[in-house]
């Protein structure tokens, strides 16, 4: 097959399209964005401003961009580490889930228990959870070699229908008017909201705090070092003596952890309370995420914020201009492929056309 | 009134006829879209799309049905769909190169995303399942008619199908330089084989297949659609080929156990058995992880039964 | 030996290149103008360092690679070679320097793959028949992963000579082969070329093309720098028209010294009995395998590749526990159950063969593969963060007391040439100041200038007292640079014999597997 697309190898990666790849991407999507409008009957440019502009012209709207975005930074800053180091950890979203229900459980347990501990004990209960649901794959994958991406992915299934009897069933708020969800956490069990009249909760700065402290390790850290060695080369690891299980151990959990921390803020944030559907999908956008932000805590962020301003936008457009929530997803999985394919260019030239004629000057 | 044992053995009968049909339904979207999966893996490309490309099958084919009443048309989308899909992976990680589990994932969320998107009108739209096939005479038997001839015909497909996909990569020259692609494409690109053209070739078959399987759940299995509905089957599917060590018949066997698993599950609630209904929806999950773990025990096994370059990307220049 | 090497017929040449370039990214000339010609049953040698062009040029010649300039003539007529196919189409057969097989597939199902379309229980028949004629045994039913290195590269010969090929490339066939093997190649080769058919051998073994080759032609740096009758040009006129300089002989060693002449002092390494399995499934298990390397020697392990080479390395270095902890001792503690990090703690480094993906990683900078081993010493990693300063620091000082090219410390690995990045790695490897070094093929794939620096290094540490086991599977090397030598076998080890007690063609046949036909030399002798 004469090749249409030539690659050429550079030399050297290059270093404008690291940056100006993820913004390429961007601007695709941007592109494909319009079509998929103009085709719905819908004015392109109206649409986008629904879709990008209008959500957070507001402050409500801004304040609303860093409430979906925090969970996505710190999921995605979790799984970013793993996915340097080859560990595909694709179940954030039922370590999500589970952090929610320890969380939860605990919070519940304590009910009305009036004291300044609450608050850090059901967070860490909520983060032990996510990292309890993250040990199984781990421990499936050192001992038995068993796939963590179809193990994590399928515990999350397990995990949500674990949720949806605990809301049908044992949990279920006795006051609720037969609604699937718990009773409302007790206020001392609620992350506070910062700023009056916006959902913005202290789940949010201590986001923050939790992707710099990341970042950090990453960074400086010896284990961020040996987990980027086990991802680029597993032999050359092993050469220097690294132990891949005990890395695939820290990633997992680590991962796990954030996820879980992030679905109990969830619940004890924006919700107060646990409900079949805690999450519009953050424990998978989170992938997305960490691939648009290069694996690195800042870019997780920008890409994170960017991230969250799709679903806004996805309200928007549906609320205003009648067109599906879905439109979402679709975006969300465009700028992943654009991102891929635009990464391309950091490694390879592209020429289009025929490879030069063999043997004949 | 006595129940003669004449009376007890048709009871008997049609309930083991409407057991095994229970299984084959749910094992045959599963066995199709595993063997789709099995002929890419063959030829050293790791798809993880199929939950993506089962979805975009699944809702290409209702609305395709609904809008055009013909099943036929429905299931020639669906396939349509699915080669797309296939086609969009195929193009960003062989021409491109793209890390192949990333690209996966990313079509796997893509297809939900997109088909969401696309059949949002379409929920809640009622459809008439599937006819099953009825062959005159063998059909009519007494219990093994409906028992062998009795299922739709997108059963006997899958079967035909894995039986097809076993003698052409065992027996014929096409097969084997696919598995040859898989094992060394470097050796194969240097004997004068076109790495590229056979993967693209199997990727979208492995496409085709995923759709036809989607289209089975919207179509046949629940004739509806919901977003989402493939409800992790695409990964089971993926988990199937790893527990089938990558022999065609192995699939066969491993979708039924797993549909047996799932009639399992439902059946269980009919029978009144005192398990939330969320635990036993379970089942399946857990089942596919315990399968994981039971194969991945002997890595070395894995190891020599994988393709020996199934995930690698190949540069032609080198 | 001449008689044995009748002149090829006259008439016109079965294959000429005319200018051929070519350019990879980097603007790197691999092919500058390069022309060649080959008669009908002429073996021509092809011969040049490691990056002299070789390969690229017979991969040009069998469609894998296309030039860039140039013209190709086959049997006088100007032709394209698009494609493999196409290069069998005219009858151009290549046996490759790593064989083009497939590991889990049949001798049949491989050989199938290379014909276009043939099928059927026929073409086991024809194997048989092909192999029978040539004298080249293969059981078509068997499967690669279950031969031998020899048989493997049987199965590439019948797999060309099936094809009926008027032209037979052979890139460095005899890197992998025992000297018994190579000899009853060489009367293959002979008797295709009696039959009229074109052999380009490429290799970079002197006595080899002495011994069979009508012509030679000489690559450096990319361009023909000399063509001659290698029969009648001396090995040094040879070496020096390849290397491009005297290829001064390698400074005799002082004798070895052995400060524990009583030798009551514990060996530096010991492997007692040890046997384990490889860690893949195509190589051999480790059996019985005892030896002992005392400071201030250089024990050389000579042997075949795909012998058990790597699982002894990975057996030594701990990235594969022993089965039991006093197989392996490191001066007199156990440590077969100690990892990789724990050795190095007690002095051992480690070389090993592949530089890329192990030794380092080419995508990190030099600073960060300096840490790679690096980390356990020198402060460079204190309460689990990194120093930056200090590992730029260590980077910087390998480059400069290993003369290493390098865009300094921040470049990556995998930008720097095959000899340089060796160069460094070993440079890392000593500046840890070992007791005892392990390296396999410290000098596969390098220059002949890194080679030699390379070696004087080692030298430079086993004259300090150092502790030195080098498997190789370059014999010249091991003869020049070790005290004691043993051959590796189908993972069994010979005895260990003085270097100067052996001789080359004992040692060729302990790597063929007869240990016990080598006479047992004179009990060790220290003068």
């Amino acid at each position: 097959m004469k090749m249409f697309l030539h690659l050429e190898a550079r030399g050297e990666p290059s270093r404008l399209w690291i940056w100006a790849a993820p913004l390429m991407a961007v601007f695709l999507t941007l592109a494909v964005g319009s079509a998929l409008f103009a085709a719905l009957g819908k004015d392109p440019l109206q649409a986008l401003n629904g879709f990008f502009i209008m959500p957070v012209s507001t402050l409500y709207g801004a304040t609303e961009l860093l409430v979906k975005a925090a969970p996505l930074a710190l999921i995605a800053v979790g799984l970013a580490v793993g996915f340097r180091g080859g560990v595909w950890n694709i179940g954030a979203e039922g370590q999500l889930t589970l952090g929610a229900i320890t969380g939860g459980g605990l919070a519940l347990a304590l009910g009305a228990v009036d004291s300044p501990l609450v608050l850090p004990a059901v967070l860490l209960a909520g983060v032990l959870g996510g990292m309890a649901w993250a040990a199984i794959p781990a421990l499936l994958r050192t001992r038995f070699h068993a796939n963590e991406i179809l193990t994590s992915l399928m515990l999350t299934y397990v995990a949500q229908l674990l949720l949806g009897w605990l809301v049908h069933g044992p949990w279920r708020d006795p006051h609720g008017f037969n609604f699937p969800e718990t009773a409302p956490f007790s206020p001392h069990a609620i992350l506070p909201v910062l700023l009056e009249g916006t959902r913005l909760h202290l789940g949010i700065p201590l986001a923050g705090v939790v992707i710099l402290a990341v970042w950090a390790l990453l960074a400086r850290g010896f284990i961020g070092f040996q987990i980027k060695v086990m991802g680029l080369a597993p032999r050359a690891g092993a050469y220097a003596g690294f132990r891949q299980n005990r890395l695939v151990w820290f990633s997992l959990l680590l991962s796990g952890g954030l996820a879980g921390l992030a679905g109990f803020s969830e619940a004890a944030g924006p919700i107060g309370q646990l409900q079949p559907a805690l999450s519009p999908g953050y424990g998978f956008t989170a992938i997305i995420v960490a691939f648009l932000g290069r694996l690195h805590p800042v870019g997780i962020v920008l890409a994170a914020l960017f991230m969250a301003l799709t679903y806004l936008g996805g309200e928007t457009v549906q609320l205003f201009m009648g067109l599906p929530l879905a439109v979402t997803g679709v975006f969300q999985g465009l700028i992943l492929f654009f991102l891929l394919a635009c990464d391309v260019l950091i490694l390879y030239r592209v020429r289009v056309g025929r490879r030069p004629a063999p043997g004949v000057s | 009134m006595e129940p003669t044992l004449a009376s007890s053995l048709a009871e008997a009968g049609a309930a083991a006829t409407a057991l095994i049909g229970a299984m084959a339904r749910a094992a045959t979207p599963l066995a199709l879209a595993a063997t789709g999966e099995l002929v890419t893996e063959k030829a050293g490309v790791l798809n993880l799309g199929v939950e993506g490309m089962m979805l975009m099958g699944a809702v290409s084919a209702f609305a395709v049905t609904v809008a055009t009443g013909s099943p036929v048309l429905g299931l020639g989308a669906a396939i349509g769909a699915g080669m797309l899909m296939g086609l969009v992976f195929a193009g960003l990680t062989l021409s491109l190169r793209t890390n192949q589990v990333a690209t996966g994932l990313a079509l796997t969320l893509f297809g939900v995303g997109l088909s969401a998107f696309v059949g949002r009108d379409f929920v809640g739209t009622p459809l008439t399942a599937l006819p099953g096939l009825s062959i005159p005479g063998l059909s009519d038997l007494p219990v093994l008619g409906p028992l062998l001839f009795g299922h739709d015909p997108l059963v006997y497909l899958s079967v035909a199908l894995i039986a097809l996909v076993s003698w052409f990569l065992g027996r014929t020259r096409g097969g084997l330089i696919v598995r040859a692609v898989g094992e060394n494409h470097d050796a194969a690109h240097s004997l004068g084989h076109d790495v590229l053209l056979v993967r693209y070739g199997a990727v979208l078959f492995g496409g085709a297949l995923c759709g036809l399987a989607g289209a089975y759940l919207s179509l046949v299995y629940t004739p509806m659609w919901v977003e989402n509905m493939t409800a992790g089957r695409g990964w089971i599917a993926l988990a199937l080929v790893v527990f089938a060590t990558w022999k065609p018949w192995r699939v066969l066997l491993g979708a039924w156990l797993f549909g047996g698993v799932t009639i399992l599950q439902l059946h269980a609630q009919g029978l009144g058995v005192q398990i939330p209904s969320q635990f036993l929806s379970m089942l399946p999950y857990l089942a596919t992880i315990l399968v994981l773990v039971l194969i991945s025990r002997d890595a070395m096994r894995v190891r020599l039964s994988a393709p020996a370059c199934l995930g690698k990307a190949f540069h032609p220049e080198h | 030996m001449d008689q044995s090497r009748p002149a090829p017929a006259p008439g016109p040449h079965r294959l000429a290149l005319e200018g051929i370039v070519k350019r990879f990214a980097g603007a790197v000339l691999a092919n500058d103008h390069i022309d060649l010609a080959l008669r009908p049953g002429e073996i021509h040698a092809l011969l040049g360092e490691n990056g002299a062009g070789k390969s690229t040029l017979v991969k040009i010649i069998y469609g894998v690679l296309h030039a860039d300039e140039g013209r190709v003539l086959w049997e006088g007529q100007p032709v394209t070679i698009s494609s493999p196919a196409r290069a069998r189409a005219l009858g151009i057969g290549m046996v490759f320097q790593h064989f083009s097989l497939f590991e889990s597939l049949t001798v049949t199902e491989n050989v199938q793959l290379a014909l276009d379309g043939r099928q059927g229980e026929n073409l086991a028949q024809a194997i048989d028949e092909v192999a029978g004629r040539y004298g080249l045994a293969l059981d078509p039913k068997q499967r690669i992963c279950d031969l031998s290195v020899g048989e493997r590269q049987r199965v590439e010969i019948v797999r060309c000579l099936l094809q009926n090929p008027r032209l037979l490339i052979m890139d460095e066939p005899t890197s992998v082969l025992t000297p018994s093997e190579v000899e009853s190649l060489f009367v293959t080769l002979r008797r295709l070329a009696g039959e009229g058919v074109s052999i380009l051998y490429i290799s970079h073994k002197l006595d080899e093309i002495r011994a069979l080759c009508h012509r030679a032609t000489i690559l450096r740096a990319g361009r023909v720098v000399g063509a001659c009758d290698p029969a009648t040009t001396s090995t040094r006129d040879l070496a020096r028209l390849m290397i491009g300089e005297d290829p001064g002989a390698l400074e005799r060693r002082d004798p070895p010294v052995w400060p524990h002449a009583a030798g009551d002092e514990a060996p530096r390494l010991e492997l007692e009995r040890l046997s384990m399995d490889a860690e893949s499934p195509f190589a051999p298990p480790l059996t019985d395998v005892s030896l002992k390397v005392r400071s201030g020697e250089i024990v050389g392990i000579a042997g075949v590749a795909g012998n058990g080479q790597g699982t002894l390395l990975a057996a030594l270095s701990g990235e594969h526990r022993a089965p039991r902890p006093e197989a392996v001792r490191v001066d007199g503690v156990a440590v077969g159950h100690l990892g990789p990090a724990a050795r190095r703690d007690l002095g051992l480094a480690v070389v090993p063969e592949e530089r890329l993906g192990r030794g380092a990683v080419p995508e990190l900078s030099l600073a960060e593969n300096a840490l790679l081993s690096s980390y356990r010493s020198g402060a460079l990693v204190r309460r689990g963060l990194i120093d930056r300063t200090r590992a730029h620091g260590l980077a910087r000082t390998i480059i400069e007391r290993f003369g290493v090219r390098a865009g300094g410390s921040r470049a990556a690995a995998g930008s720097l040439s095959g000899g340089n990045l060796q160069k460094f790695i070993i440079g890392r490897e000593l500046l840890q100041k070992p007791r005892l070094l392990i390296a396999s093929q410290p000098t596969w794939g390098v220059d002949a200038g890194a080679a030699a620096a390379i070696h004087r290094a080692l030298l430079e540490l086993r004259n300090q007292g150092g502790a030195l086991l080098i498997i190789s599977q370059d014999l010249d090397e091991l003869f020049a640079i070790a005290d004691r030598i043993a051959v590796l076998c189908a993972g069994r080890l010979s005895a260990t014999r003085p270097v100067h007690e052996v001789s080359l063609e004992q040692v060729g046949l302990m790597m063929g597997g007869l240990f016990d036909d080598v006479p047992t030399p004179a009990p060790e002798a220290r003068s």
